[in-house]
């Protein structure tokens, strides 16, 4: 059934610290390892020795210069995307076949490959560009959330998030109930003002990204370091260079 | 977007099928086409029946799983494209049924063509809506998209109708004026939808990373090397660069040809014809462009 269910009080997600990410791909990696032998068809790859080589991921890190009007410094931020398992997700709304659905217990939203006709009407309706049609199969993929690791009970307890948030090197990456206020991934998003991306688009995303923390200017942090350097106490040959010459002056 | 030769053949094969299906059971009472006789039931019958048929297999062929097709009957509760393939349905068993009616009873009653009619005006409009209820493609997502389908949808079916009933008979004059003006005003409503939509899309590269309060974005580092999947099909260019050139095309075969040849040779079967053929060579133009020039708002990702 491709209406959405009505909300629920668990809404999995993941929280994505923008201040953190240095954009090492290994989230990317990590899901497409975990992702092309784990939920449905394999993530196929096209022409992967070639010149143009493609394939379908469910997670993809851009990066940006931003010109920060406030420091007066460009500064680089890269931003991993995947699903955003939206609230008012319009590709489970457009599915013709109820092959993209929103599970009403967790609030994932999946695609059941038996059922997927292969229109692409999901990944048009997406602002996010979240889901891929896989290049062997002809079936959207998307994001699970890695549904087959946060409920598997054969993984260790710390296995159990999903395979970008447990290979992240930096922690910029959290996985949890976004729907219980009181959660660690709640409290983050209250404390940093974590943003919902293109709320314009009105699909309620469940995932929050992290902004950038504010940083000093340029005039500012040059400063500091002069005082910084100014202010040192010179030591070992310097020091009795230092305490020779004071006294050969006189001792001023 | 990527214009699908099938997805084009298909809104705008069907489009026309389904404006003439609506037009013959309430141009029959107002006496702008007789149905007489075996030959001519046929003929108006296939006709409607090959142009709406063909568009919907050819709307098939861009599928990735073809052979799961029938799945897409069942969400015509949430789902557009769904609602479209159900209608469809639905209505050409119900022009069937009354063409059948209309060869073996007599003139089927008002409330039964006002049924077809609108059945098929409803199947039109889903086929339109299965595109402006994108919020991801601005242009798209306009009340006048529906209006600029079901016009166009209109328009060929009347000229349709006239080349079918110089055909089968004689040509009525209203049927003639009201083709050509039709078609004007489904040309003035295309070109106010050029005008018009799409300019009140707000994302930008600044909503889409929520970057927007630190100050301006610019893409440093793509995130793959070469093409992926959403450039392939949201990132096509071809179109938009020669916008221009195809607008006179379109404008040409689908406004100004069809609008001569109803003028000049209003009553001559050839010249309808052809003048229908033009008018759905122009639409195939009009059409390609509405996918072509259409931007998504992922590629701000990208760009």
């Amino acid at each position: 059934m491709t209406s959405l269910p009505e909300p629920q009080a668990i809404k999995l997600g993941l929280v994505i610290d923008l201040d953190i990410c240095v954009g090492c791909h290994a989230c990317v990696v990590n899901c497409k390892e975990w992702n092309t032998s784990g939920y449905g068809a394999p993530l196929a790859d096209e022409n992967a020795y070639g010149d143009a080589p493609s394939g379908s991921w469910l997670n993809r890190v851009h990066s940006y210069e931003v010109e920060d009007t406030a420091s007066d410094m460009s500064r680089t931020v890269h931003f991993p995307k995947s699903c955003l398992h939206c609230e008012d997700a319009p590709c489970v709304t457009v599915c013709p076949t109820g092959a993209s659905y929103k599970r009403a217990e967790d609030g994932i939203v999946l695609v059941n490959e038996d059922w997927c006709i292969g229109c692409g009407l999901c990944a048009w309706s997406c602002p996010y560009g979240a889901r891929e049609m896989d290049p062997a199969e002809q079936v959207m993929k998307k994001c699970t959330l890695c549904v087959d690791r946060i409920y598997n009970e054969n993984l260790p307890e710390e296995d159990r998030q999903p395979a970008c948030v447990r290979t992240c090197p930096t922690n910029a990456r959290h996985f949890g109930d976004l729907g219980d206020p009181n959660s660690e991934v709640s409290l983050l998003v209250a404390a940093r003002g974590g943003m919902d991306l293109m709320p314009e688009q009105q699909t309620k995303p469940v995932n929050k990204y992290l902004p950038p923390r504010p940083r000093p200017s340029v005039e500012e942090q040059s400063a500091s370091l002069v005082a910084m350097a100014e202010a040192a106490q010179p030591a070992g040959f310097w020091k009795w260079v230092d305490t020779t010459l004071d006294k050969l002056s006189g001792g001023q | 977007m990527r214009p699908a030769f099938s997805i084009i053949f298909f809104t705008v094969m069907s489009g026309f099928g389904f404006g003439l299906a609506a037009l013959v059971p309430l141009g029959l009472p107002l006496g702008l086409i007789a149905i007489d006789g075996l030959f001519a039931t046929l003929l108006i019958l296939g006709t409607i029946l090959v142009f709406s048929g063909a568009g919907l297999l050819s709307s098939t062929f861009h599928l990735g799983h073809p052979e799961r097709a029938w799945r897409a009957l069942t969400q015509w509760r949430s789902s557009w494209l769904s609602r479209e393939g159900v209608l469809a349905i639905i209505t050409l068993d119900a022009v069937c049924a009354w063409f059948a009616y209309h060869y073996f009873v007599g003139a089927p009653p008002l409330w039964a063509g006002l049924i077809v009619a609108a059945l098929s005006l409803f199947t039109i409009y889903c086929t339109a809506m299965i595109y402006a209820s994108l919020r991801t493609v601005a242009r798209w997502y306009h009340p006048l998209t529906p209006i600029s389908y079901l016009a166009f949808g209109v328009a060929s079916g009347l000229i349709g109708l006239a080349a079918l009933s110089a055909m089968t008979g004689a040509v009525p004059p209203l049927l003639v004026v009201a083709a050509s003006w039709s078609l004007v005003g489904a040309w003035t409503v295309k070109l106010i939808w050029w005008q018009v939509a799409g300019r009140d899309s707000h994302s930008t590269r600044e909503s889409a990373t929520g970057l927007g309060k630190i100050g301006k974005v610019q893409p440093l580092m793509p995130p793959h090397t070469s093409e992926n999947y959403l450039q392939h099909e949201m990132g096509f260019q071809i179109g938009r660069k020669h916008a221009r050139s195809l607008r006179i095309m379109a404008l040409s075969f689908g406004g100004a040809l069809p609008l001569v040849l109803l003028s000049a040779l209003p009553f001559s079967a050839t010249a309808l014809a052809i003048a229908l053929a033009a008018t759905l060579v122009g639409l195939f133009f009009e059409r390609w462009l509405f996918f072509a020039e259409a931007k998504h708002v992922v590629m701000n990702y990208y760009r």
